[in-house]
């Protein structure tokens, strides 16, 4: 795959008939009569050869859309109108046997997330043996064709990885696994449901342009589907948007990028960070103070095997930091370089095996409970996922209060007046205060987190990845909530973050954490610009769209 | 491996000992007058006089204090004597020796029915695709978890005995007579198996990787038989103890409705007679089988499921894809 | 599929429907009401406890009144469950026989609710040195199966209603405490948890206000299904002889009694036996039913 850019050929429809044909296709969940429609009257076609994108946020039914042409919808899920063709055959109301035929010599699937979907207890040499079977491949040649498979995959070391079970491989390896197994029984037509959505950028980057470089090679059709407008962008010959069931625009991904026809498509666009986003000035730090100082920070976890050997891992290796007074320092580094437990170390939630933490002068690290507390008023945590973070059992309300509860701050009523107030703040009505975290949507979650975080009018914010688990156009509206917070309150925030492309909108300072190790560290757009270190390189290479940005 | 193997048995021996003091505390300290109910039993009416006090208490050691007492239990335990049972006037232990082999038997056969009954009932309501048939396999378990187990058995002589005549009623001779009780004792333990084994298949063919084989084309049985079985009964492994526990438990109320030679009679007649020593021994017995099995069950466990080695050596240092 | 759809799927509430505590209640409510085998359950549990409660209203007869020339009927419209050998009738002393066993059910799961409930929260919330020692001790009661420790404690403490509930609920309180320790110690650790605590909340108002309300699901329905194990353990050692002793009825002791008419008069045993049977399904019924509504929730 060229490193720029390249628009489609013109002609891309050979002679030849579709290798998936969807129309007017409508899925349903639920009982018949009440079902819910999670896809509505979605045509859609997929020529020999061609890499089509499906982008839409979760909900979109994107993903049942993929289900459906595998013939692989989950239980209680159905076909309530339209027609599916694959290859030639009509397999809308195909039972399980007859479609059985197809999975394998027509269509393969890569699934979502490659840490779940191998079996734990069969080594992966027999998963990829079961597809090369499939078609028929003498049995003494088979361990040959495996090896093979998984080595086009991208597979190092294949025959000994076929020996080896899937917890004995990394994330990345796993997916290539997972590729091989698709590939094994040489489909016209792969599926690849949001590939490389759990697994590191500069690993994603690696196995996107693999999968490219391979569909393109044996001139496999390949139908992505990601949420991520960037990739799509970036691979497909055709982009199609999906919005709550129905294809909002599709055609070819030059021209919805220059030219976005339908108002969703606009939002997605404004919204994916580095696809045409004009970076933000960053605004002139008031005071230049350190609010927060790592100093020579280390950690290390000691973990006891169940066999009676200790095994001593060095998550934090001589952190040294400082973080002003109003501005943003951004900690960015791939999951396992110790990022987050810098920051839950700075929260005092995790003590350092050597080195001090100071906030304001005070050592956070060496503070008994009592004095922890107390600095607590002054510097909050928000947590990565909000789903996660606010109890079910708790209305908007208590969940805001409970801080001003905990230190005992005014009254009943003045505290609902204050929590009103902060429910301002983050953009949410007063009429949410009776809700509760399961009634509202994620963005609506990470606000009432915010919320909660403010009501003690900290100076400072401990953020750890508080977009990450989030929808593309929801993060942008809460990057701009923080950026504005910050302006309007003179808050000081630690980011932490694996997505350098939201990192670039919010931060000041930048330090790149790699297995514990501050490689590289400075102002953002300097690191932006002159990026020193090879991971920096390859994480800003990573970034999916810059590729566009570049090109185009 | 060796040491985990080491430390596992030295657990499991710190587990028996620790069952053996419960039950120590539990019949020997708790009661506020073993004497009596040992006196009681050994064919006094009335009260007993001031002699036969005197000559228990010097037999069974009551008139040291309860430490030295649980000392000498414990140092004799060890020798496997468990002292003399009141009722009978034998050793505890020849008496356990005696009626261990009939019981050993019917265990083994109930033990058996379970795994084929459970077994079965669980892969065909998770395989079968008829709805209203599956959703009455997945009930069935319940019930079988849900009726005592003296009623069962009585259910089974009536029906099987006295109407069809096929098995006999009571009695501890020849295999035919084990079939009744090893039956009644196998129903309740098939439903546990079976609910956790239905739970276990459920939950593994909802799992991603399930998917995966689906993708390839497998077939339904091959993913069922390769693919979920296998996943499924690695946890359901864990509660073979539990299932030993519970089939030696059903042993005493199957051994009494069928009026059988064993453990479990010998169990419920010692109880009857409030014979201390016998009843100690018996429990310790059952606690040293609950004990083992699990033991077993740990040490084979890592060699089944090959995630267990790699999590409990390396927790957090799962490999790490290296970036180019 | 995605997760985050199949979660929209399922999740996801009409639009309308999204207000407030007393919709979500309302929900649960009709979830329930659309279960016709659940109702029946509760239905018949409730029956049975009445029946422990005020015999009188399910019956008017005496259960130790003695009918010679009555004995053995069959079961008919008059005699629901037939007479025994004494011309007693059998239903009259089913519904008597409740009073006891449900009490000694009642004792039993009392005890293993507060003894392990409080063995599991201490153990989860404090952890350490506590926890390593309540947890090894629970243990050591886990290794002795629970009717051989009842037959054990029945043996030191004497035999009635009263010591056979307790045996029985010593049994139980290792599995409770298993089982709140564990869903304390999968709370504590949730990130809201650490939310709370990370913005000023101390110990005991987390574990008031966060980690009981959100752990006490699990707990519950293992106490309803436990008292389903402890019916069929009380009427099991009543049945070995341990409970009441005659005239006094429990369920157990009816059908070890109709045993000796096994061949002529079947259901002296079955019928009682069957009435147990159906109400430790009812009641493994409703605790399976409340543990799947916990799991869509």
């Amino acid at each position: 795959m060229a490193l720029t850019f390249t628009p489609a050929p013109a002609v891309l429809a050979p002679p030849d008939q579709a290798v998936l044909e969807i129309d007017e296709l409508s899925v349903g969940f639920g009982p018949k009569g009440r079902e819910r429609r999670v896809v509505e009257n979605l045509s859609l076609t997929v020529r020999p050869g061609q890499v089509v994108a499906l982008v839409g946020e979760s909900g979109s039914g994107k993903s049942t859309t993929a289900h459906a042409a595998l013939g692989l919808l989950p239980a209680g899920g159905r076909i309530v109108g339209g027609r599916i063709t694959l290859g030639g055959h009509d397999v809308t109301n195909a039972d399980d046997k007859a479609f059985r035929q197809h999975r394998g010599p027509l269509v393969g699937l890569v699934p979502q997330d490659p840490m779940v979907a191998l079996n734990p207890t069969l080594r992966i040499g027999e998963q990829v043996a079961e597809a090369v079977r499939r078609r028929g491949v003498p049995k003494r040649s088979v361990a040959v064709e495996v090896s093979e498979v998984l080595e086009r995959a991208g597979v190092d070391n294949p025959t000994v990885k076929a020996r080896q079970y899937p917890h004995e491989l990394s994330g990345g390896q796993r997916q290539r696994v997972l590729i091989a197994i698709a590939l094994a029984g040489h489909p016209r037509l792969l599926v690849a449901d949001e590939p490389t959505s759990a697994l590191d950028a500069t690993v994603q980057r690696r196995i996107l342009d693999h999968l490219d470089r391979l569909v393109a090679d044996s001139g496999t059709s390949l139908l992505l589907i990601t949420h991520d407008l960037g990739i799509a962008v970036d691979r497909a010959d055709h982009l199609v948007v999906m919005s709550e069931g129905r294809i909002v625009e599709q055609g070819r991904p030059a021209e919805i990028v220059a030219a976005p026809q339908h108002e969703y498509t606009q939002r997605l666009l404004d919204a994916a960070p580095g696809l045409g986003r004009i970076r933000r000035p960053a605004p002139v730090p008031p005071v230049d103070d350190v609010v927060l100082r790592f100093d020579g920070v280390s950690k290390e976890f000691t973990s006891r095997s169940g066999f009676g050997s200790r095994s001593r891992a060095r998550v934090l290796d001589d952190v040294t930091l400082d973080v002003h007074r109003g501005r943003t320092l951004a900690l960015v580094g791939e999951s396992g370089s110790g990022k987050t437990t810098a920051l839950r170390i700075a929260m005092g939630l995790e003590r350092p095996t050597s080195g001090r933490v100071l906030f304001d002068g005070v050592d956070v690290a060496s503070s008994d409970r009592r004095e922890l507390r107390a600095l607590r008023r002054r510097f909050q945590f928000v947590h990565q996922n909000p789903f996660a973070a606010l109890d079910p059992k708790f209305s908007v309300r208590d969940l805001v209060a409970e801080p001003l509860e905990s230190f005992r701050v005014g009254d009943r009523s003045s505290r609902t007046v204050a929590v009103t107030k902060l429910l301002d703040q983050v953009a949410l009505p007063a009429s949410y205060l009776g809700r509760r975290a399961a009634e509202l949507s994620g963005g609506q979650r990470q606000r009432v987190a915010i919320a909660r975080a403010l009501a003690l009018e900290p100076e400072l914010l401990l953020l750890d990845e508080p977009v990450s688990a989030l929808d593309v156009s929801v993060q942008a509206q809460i990057l701009d909530l923080l950026v504005d917070l910050q302006s309007e309150l003179g808050l000081t925030y630690v980011l932490v973050s694996h997505d350098l492309a939201v990192v670039a909108e919010v931060s000041h300072q930048l330090a790149v954490l790699d297995g514990g190790r501050i490689v590289e560290s400075g102002p953002t757009q300097q690191v932006f610009d002159h990026p020193e270190h090879a991971l920096t390189r390859a994480l800003l290479a990573a970034v999916p769209g810059l590729k566009t940005e570049v090109g185009a | 491996m060796v040491q985990y193997t080491v430390r596992r048995v030295a657990q499991a021996i710190a587990v028996l000992w620790a069952a053996y003091t419960v039950t120590f505390v539990v019949l020997y300290a708790l009661p506020s007058d073993p004497v009596s109910i040992l006196l009681n039993q050994a064919g006094g009416t009335g009260r007993p006089s001031a002699d036969q006090v005197a000559k228990i208490q010097a037999a069974y050691g009551f008139d040291d204090p309860i430490v030295v007492q649980y000392w000498h239990h414990l140092v004799d335990a060890f020798q496997l004597d468990f002292g003399q049972s009141v009722s009978r006037g034998q050793s505890v232990t020849s008496l356990l020796a005696e009626n261990l082999p009939p019981t050993i038997a019917l265990t083994a056969m109930a033990l058996v029915l379970t795994t084929v009954i459970g077994g079965g009932l669980a892969f065909l309501a998770t395989y079968v695709g008829w709805r209203p048939l599956r959703s009455f396999l997945h009930r069935l378990p319940a019930v079988g978890v849900s009726f005592p187990t003296f009623w069962v058995g009585l259910l089974l002589i009536q029906l099987f005995s006295f109407s069809l005549g096929w098995f006999p009623a009571t009695g501890s001779s020849g295999v035919s007579s084990l079939v009744l009780p090893a039956l009644t004792m196998s129903l309740p333990t098939s439903g546990i198996l079976a609910q956790v084994l239905i739970r276990g298949l459920d939950d593994t063919l909802d799992q991603a990787h399930i998917a995966t084989a689906r993708a390839k084309g497998l077939s339904r049985f091959t993913i069922h038989t390769k693919h979920a079985l296998k996943n499924a009964s690695l946890p359901a492994l864990t509660i073979l103890g539990v299932l030993v526990g519970a089939t030696v438990t059903n042993a005493v109320v199957a051994e009494t409705v069928f009026s059988r030679l064993g453990i479990g009679r010998l169990a419920q007649q010692a109880v009857l007679a409030q014979d201390i020593p016998l009843v100690q021994g018996i429990v310790v017995l059952a606690a040293g089988v609950f004990v083992v099995v699990n033991l077993v069950v740990d040490l084979i466990y890592p060699l089944l499921d090959p995630r267990v080695l790699q999590h409990s050596s390396s927790r957090s240092l799962a490999p790490v894809e290296v970036a180019a | 599929m995605t997760l985050a759809d199949v979660e929209l799927v399922r999740f996801t509430p009409p639009a309308a429907e999204r207000d407030g505590t007393s919709n979500r209640a309302r929900q649960t409510a009709h979830a329930l009401l659309r279960r016709p085998g659940f109702l029946i359950a509760v239905a018949y549990v409730v029956l049975v406890v009445l029946s422990a409660i005020v015999p009188r209203l399910f019956t008017s007869g005496d259960p130790t009144q003695t009918a010679p020339k009555d004995k053995f009927l069959a079961p008919s419209l008059s005699h629901l469950f037939g007479t025994d050998e004494l011309g007693r009738d059998l239903f009259t002393r089913m519904v008597h026989g409740s009073a006891l066993s449900i009490e000694a059910t009642a004792i039993s799961v009392g005890l293993a609710v507060v003894v392990g409930l409080t063995i599991g929260v201490v153990s989860g919330y404090a952890g350490g040195w506590a926890d390593s020692l309540l947890m090894r001790f629970v243990d050591v009661l886990l290794a002795i199966p629970a009717l051989l420790l009842a037959l054990a404690i029945v043996t030191a403490l004497g035999f009635g209603t009263v010591n056979v509930a307790i045996a029985v609920g010593v049994g139980l309180t290792p599995g409770f405490a298993r089982v709140t320790r564990a869903e304390v110690l999968r709370v504590k650790t949730l990130p809201y948890v650490e939310a709370a605590r990370s913005s000023g909340a101390g110990p005991l108002r987390v574990l008031r206000r966060h980690i009981l309300p959100n752990s006490w699901g699990p707990v519950a329905v293992l106490a309803v299904l436990d008292f389903g194990t402890a019916i069929l353990a009380v009427s099991s050692l009543s049945f070995l002889g341990f409970g009441a002793p005659p005239p006094e009825a429990e369920w157990g002791s009816l059908v070890a009694a109709g045993r000796t008419y096994l061949v002529t008069s079947p259901w002296l045993t079955l019928l009682p036996g069957l009435a147990v049977g159906a109400a430790v399904y009812a009641l493994n019924h409703i605790g399976k039913t409340f543990e799947e509504l916990q799991r869509w929730h």
